[in-house]
């Protein structure tokens, strides 16, 4: 299939990964951000096919992981009540919150519907007049234009029973404070290609600059990734530390401006936690005061935060890269996709759940700290 | 950055009541089976967990199955729910090198269900039970009230021969054995999906639902090392060779360049965000063949126009034991492990 085998090809591969080893003199930590990037590189068997000096560290982009406890209760909370239709994308269903997940809901009689797209929310609410339609907006960059659209569309109808669950959260700010702690390791970042591909390259550009880091922004088929590799490798071995688009074929530096537009008319930027890593300061996006009235936190009213979490899981560390899953003591033991006892173990994005689909025989017994 | 300790949710009581993913032919299928059925009904014939129990009737070997059908739409490209009704059933028997012979037909259906519909149902099942060449010989119906039903479901029962001499069970693998399938995958999945959520593809992708049976025939007729046969239905090529792996003791290695898979199927499968290997086929098989026979075996399918496609995808081996491993298109190996509930789509 056009556009995709040719980057699937064990030829071309080969070629990059004897052109990593060539180059590579010393250990490098290399983080991906994307857990779609998390999802290739196990899903392909890549850092398999990399010298061992190349060390892959696995960052918190993983939208589902990420999402906070008290959101995924207040989405169970809404979910449950008579008279709501709650849509979401199909990865958050089996999110545990602190007491069931929205797959619970559902089986109990809840009306929750999965869709690929927040529009075709919208066409519930139209359809469902006499329902409360709520769609869970969560996600990086990549969701909140079409989350923004839903929400503009909704207002154009006068479609009083659609909201948004807001939990957009955004890539910059994470990596910001990836780089600022005093212990990070990691020495050059893969940026998010689909991110990058609706935002453009400025923000990554002011990382690269102000924190002397290389940064290549990458694809997410198997030869993007491991030619992102390379091009840092070689940065890295120069003693170089410049941006670069390896996804040319995707992401224009400008981004994609329409984009930009919708959600910069929507949303506005706010502090958000992360589960798993807490508050990162001007990383999330909040709906407008002018769409106050398609704002299901609004609607509905806000959740306490704090439920209780098990301090057993070590998803912290997992999502900025210290630990790798199979450092988890409880790893493929109490902690498996059908018990997630975290969120990177849900999502197949998630880099508790790649491995253990993935590598769960070859990473057993193994444990390494970057 | 936060210094609070990790937060991660607290587990909470999982298995208190049924969910989709129960159904869904992954581990929480198997799962439920094991802990509910098993543990209830359990004696040696159903142990074997085959696609069809082979009982001994005076000294005939009848092969007996069951399954019921609930699927939507109930009409899609390629067949519809009576005619599915037939060719699962047919092809449950067949995995046991069964000749299949006769059917039972139970209607659960839905108060309001337009007669119209229930008439060309029957009419399909009909047509196929006549070409797979056999006779509904019993069945049943039950009306349900408006909303406690999704139109109309159906059960249908086999009953078939084993011949002398053929003795499938997939607990029978052995390491050097060959790993054959039939033809491409994901067609069925794909086909309903599409329906379902309204995708326009460039070209209609078709269910594959089709009786195996005569592709058996030809098959038993080419060799006589064949170990097992499986139909990749629910849950895919993945939780048919996890249960194979499983249940011969022993470990799976596939090729992902031999498997094939049609472009369209392929296309659908990346928009989607979903893995070929677990999604449903309706008219396929996967064979496990001693190497001596599996050329053989392999060009006689290749002779069937249900096996025109057919391939030699992998090999079971000795090493790593009850798991499933693939070889991706770019060299290395990765496990291919078995769902764990409804494959659920990617978000980005």
């Amino acid at each position: 299939m056009k556009y995709l085998d040719e980057y699937r090809e064990e030829r071309v591969a080969m070629a990059l990964a004897a052109r990593i080893a060539r180059q590579v003199t010393r250990r490098w930590n290399i983080m991906e951000i994307c857990g779609g990037q998390t999802h290739t590189l196990l899903r392909y068997g890549l850092p398999e096919l990399l010298p061992p000096e190349v060390h892959l560290v696995h960052g918190p982009g993983c939208p589902v992981c990420v999402t906070p406890l008290e959101m995924v209760d207040k989405a169970i909370e809404i979910a449950a009540r008579p008279g709501v239709t709650f849509v979401s994308y199909g990865d958050m269903l089996r999110v545990p919150g602190s007491r069931r997940d929205l797959l619970g809901v559902k089986a109990d009689g809840g009306d929750v519907r999965v869709v690929y797209s927040p529009m075709d929310a919208v066409k519930f609410a139209r359809a469902l007049p006499s329902r409360q339609v709520v769609f869970f907006g969560i996600g990086f960059e990549t969701t909140a234009p079409a989350n923004a659209m839903a929400v503009w569309e909704a207002r154009r109808q006068g479609l009083a029973n659609f909201s948004l669950l807001v939990s957009q959260v955004m890539t910059p700010p994470a990596i910001r404070m990836l780089l600022e702690s005093p212990d990070n390791q990691v020495d050059a970042f893969i940026a998010p290609g689909h991110v990058c591909t609706i935002t453009g390259c400025q923000e990554y550009e002011a990382l690269n600059r102000e924190f002397g880091v290389p940064i290549v922004v990458g694809g997410f088929e198997p030869a993007d990734l491991l030619e992102a590799i390379a091009m840092l490798v070689t940065q890295l071995e120069e003693g170089r530390a410049v941006l670069e688009n390896q996804y040319v074929r995707s992401v224009r530096y400008e981004g994609n401006l329409p984009a930009q537009q919708i959600m910069r008319s929507v949303f506005e930027v706010c502090d958000r936690r992360w589960r798993g890593i807490g508050q990162i300061p001007h990383s999330g996006l909040r709906l407008r005061e002018e769409f106050a009235a398609h704002d299901a936190e609004k609607i509905f009213g806000v959740s306490e935060p704090g439920a209780e979490e098990s301090p057993e899981c070590i998803s912290t560390a997992v999502l900025l890269g210290r630990k790798r899953p199979t450092d988890c003591p409880e790893f493929a033991r109490r902690c498996t996709p059908e018990n997630p006892l975290g969120a990177p173990m849900v999502s197949s994005e998630g880099a508790c759940a790649a491995y253990y689909q993935y590598r769960r025989r070859s990473a057993e017994g193994s444990t390494s700290n970057v | 950055m936060s210094d609070s300790i990790p937060v991660c949710p607290l587990p909470f009581p999982a298995g208190d009541r049924v969910l989709l993913g129960h159904g869904s032919g992954g581990r929480l299928s198997a799962s439920l089976v094991r802990d509910v059925f098993l543990h209830a009904f359990h004696n040696p014939i159903l142990a074997q967990l085959d696609d069809q129990a082979v009982i001994g009737v005076n000294g005939a070997r009848l092969a007996f199955t069951t399954d019921s059908y609930v699927v939507k739409p109930l009409f899609f490209p390629g067949g519809d729910i009576g005619s599915l009704a037939v060719h699962g059933t047919v092809n449950d028997l067949a995995m046991g090198g069964a000749r299949p012979l006769f059917l039972s037909a139970a209607f659960i259906l839905e108060e309001g269900l337009p007669m119209e519909t229930l008439c060309r149902v029957v009419e399909s099942l009909r047509r196929a039970a006549a070409d797979a060449g056999v006779q509904v010989v019993t069945g049943d119906t039950k009306v349900v009230e408006k909303g406690s039903g999704d139109g109309l479901f159906i059960t249908t029962s086999g009953i078939g021969l084993v011949p002398d001499g053929v003795c499938l069970s997939a607990s029978q693998a052995r390491p050097g054995d060959r790993v054959i399938l039939s033809g491409t995958i994901g067609d069925h999945g794909i086909a309903i999906l599409a329906q379902r959520e309204g995708l326009q593809f460039d070209s209609i992708v078709e269910s594959d639902s089709a009786p195996l049976h005569t592709l058996v025939e030809a098959m038993l007729a080419a060799g006589s090392g064949i170990r097992c046969m499986r139909d990749p239905t629910r849950g895919g090529v993945s939780s048919a060779l996890n249960e194979i792996a499983a249940q011969s003791g022993v470990g799976v290695e596939i090729d992902e360049r031999a498997i094939p898979l049609r472009d369209d199927v392929k296309g659908a499968c990346e928009l989607l965000g979903l893995d070929p290997l677990y999604v449903a086929n309706e008219g396929k098989l996967l064979a496990i063949v001693a190497p001596e026979d599996a050329e053989n075996v392999r060009d006689a399918m290749r002779r069937h126009p249900l096996g025109a496609h057919a391939a030699v995808i992998g090999t079971i081996t000795e090493t790593h034991p009850t798991v499933v491993t693939m070889r991706t298109t770019v060299g290395p190996m990765r496990v291919v492990d078995m769902l764990t509930g409804d494959q659920l789509p990617r978000i980005c």
